[in-house]
């Protein structure tokens, strides 16, 4: 067992740690932050991203011991402290634009999303899905997950989102007229 | 899954990390930004019984200028990569090929030293190097010792490293847009986050509308990075011109024997290394 001192989302914790033990089992497991999950074996996905000395990295490929003496955040960080604290725009956005069905990419979507804000507070379409290439997501075909992140860009900028193209593509299958023709 | 019980160990100079190494016995890897290493031992395909870990050693990240040449330390991360001003200015070709390594998430923690050591065929950087004619400072117990980049690419996997000793920095030639330098790293993938199907790496120079060097690396082309040797003869004191670039870039799989794989087939990685060569070269020489 190694010793490590972290800062994760705020808050200071002294823990003994196995050298092998990722850090996305430590925020899990020893911490108990479930919102970081993990969802490959192969360091693919990017559902496990958060943020380590502000910057976003893959928790599965990075060893719990590695992030002694650093600051981690996690989703469950961003929002403002407290429950019913507001969330932040990135959260906020991909609520209102529908940018997630079953959720599970979600986490590391925003995470990856605010740090590519950070880097480029005004991306365009090609910028966006390249800023999240590092993220797969299995449900919503990605169109209103860049809708979102392009969202929250405008509102961080303090501009209100006037875009007409800023709103959830019209993809409501139930809806759509071959659908609705069959029955 | 988690990677096997290991011991670990965090030195902060080259000299407790070789130590470190030799400590360590038969069985001792180098971590340097994990991403290929932490992958590997998570699905068990590697099970070290020690870790020495790199990321806190002092002096083996950044990028610093001696004379003509570029020193770019082993643990310079590809984000660090993107952002420097040095290799803006003189090694762009390092730039753009880095760029599409990986995602952001992969390239804030996978170093330059890595991807060389590693030595995938597949790797983006290898073949940028070996164009560059890259230099390798490798430290050991005995000391220190440079290796050219035509010598330090061995077979799959496998490089001029031994056991025991460390990749601590890259020496790169500048390449400068003054000097007539123009390059473009191509790379052909099917989806965004993917490894090279096969790529090319071109720096051409140019005066007074002539060719007047052109250095051609390719990666997934064989078991190591190879150079386009007949390719880079044939555009030496000829017209820059889209005719003479594209009957040149025909003779780029000369020599190659890239593998068959569920990517491509070798003969589709000869046509690819062809057409990927003149769309590189025209766009070094800036047609
Ligand atoms: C999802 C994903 C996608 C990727 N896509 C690409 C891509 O498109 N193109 C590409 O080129 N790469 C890609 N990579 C690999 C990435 O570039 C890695 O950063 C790189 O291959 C390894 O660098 P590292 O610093 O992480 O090394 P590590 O994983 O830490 O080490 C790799 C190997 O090199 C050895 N080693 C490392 N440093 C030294 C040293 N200084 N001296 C001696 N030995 C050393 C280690 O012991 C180990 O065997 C991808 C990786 C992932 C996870
Ligand atoms: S869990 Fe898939 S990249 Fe980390
Ligand atoms: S919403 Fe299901 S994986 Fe993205």
């Amino acid at each position: 067992m190694t010793q490590i001192n972290v800062r994760v989302d705020g808050e200071s914790y002294t823990d003994d740690v196995e050298p092998r033990t990722l850090l996305v089992h430590y925020l899990r497991e020893q911490l108990g932050k479930v919102g970081t999950v993990v969802g490959c074996d192969t360091s693919n996905c990017g559902a496990c991203t958060v943020h380590l000395d502000g910057q976003a990295v893959k928790s599965c490929t990075v060893l719990a011991v590695q992030a002694d003496g650093s600051q981690v955040t996690t989703i469950e960080g961003v929002a403002e402290e407290g429950i019913g604290g507001a969330l932040h725009p990135v959260q906020r956005a991909f609520h209102e634009m529908h940018g997630l069905q079953c959720g599970f990419c979600t986490p590391g979507m925003i995470m990856a999303s605010i740090d590519l804000l950070k880097e480029n507070p005004d991306p365009s379409e090609t910028e966006v899905r390249e800023g999240i290439e590092g993220n797969l997501c299995r449900c919503t075909g990605y169109q209103n997950i860049v809708k979102a992140v392009q969202h929250a860009a405008a509102e961080m900028r303090g501009q209100a989102p006037g875009d007409p193209d800023a709103s959830p593509a019209a993809v409501d299958t139930a809806a759509a007229e071959h659908v609705v023709a069959q029955s | 899954m988690i990677p096997a019980a290991f011991a670990y160990s965090r030195p902060t100079t080259v000299e407790e990390a070789l130590q470190a190494i030799a400590d360590g016995g038969d069985d001792v890897k180098v971590l340097a930004g994990g991403q290929s290493l932490i992958p590997v031992m998570r699905l068990r395909l590697a099970a070290p019984e020690v870790v020495v870990d790199l990321t806190r050693v002092e002096g083996l990240r950044g990028v610093r200028e001696e004379g003509d040449q570029l020193v770019v330390g082993a643990m310079t991360t590809h984000a660090d990569v993107l952002t420097d001003p040095l290799l803006a200015q003189y090694a762009q070709l390092l730039v753009q090929a880095t760029e599409t390594v990986a995602d952001r998430q992969v390239r804030r923690r996978g170093t330059f030293g890595g991807a060389l050591a590693h030595a995938d065929p597949a790797g983006d950087l290898p073949a940028v190097a070996l164009a560059l004619d890259a230099e390798f400072v490798i430290a050991g117990p005995a000391g220190r010792r440079t290796v050219p980049a035509s010598e330090f690419f061995v077979d799959y996997l496998t490089t001029a490293l031994e056991e025991g000793e460390l990749l601590v920095e890259i020496r790169l030639p500048k390449l400068a847009a003054a000097d007539g330098w123009g390059v473009r790293y191509e790379k052909f993938t099917r989806v965004a986050q993917a490894w090279s199907i096969v790529a090319v790496a071109a720096a051409v120079r140019r005066e007074g509308g002539r060719i007047t060097e052109a250095r051609i690396g390719l990666t997934n082309m064989g078991p190591t990075p190879l150079r386009a040797s007949a390719t880079e003869a044939a555009l030496v004191g000829v017209d820059v011109s889209l005719e003479t670039v594209t009957a040149a870039a025909a003779q780029a799989a000369e020599g190659t024997s890239p593998s068959n794989d569920l990517n491509a087939q070798a003969d589709y990685r000869q046509h690819l290394a062809q057409v990927l060569t003149r769309r590189a070269l025209a766009a070094a020489a800036g047609l």
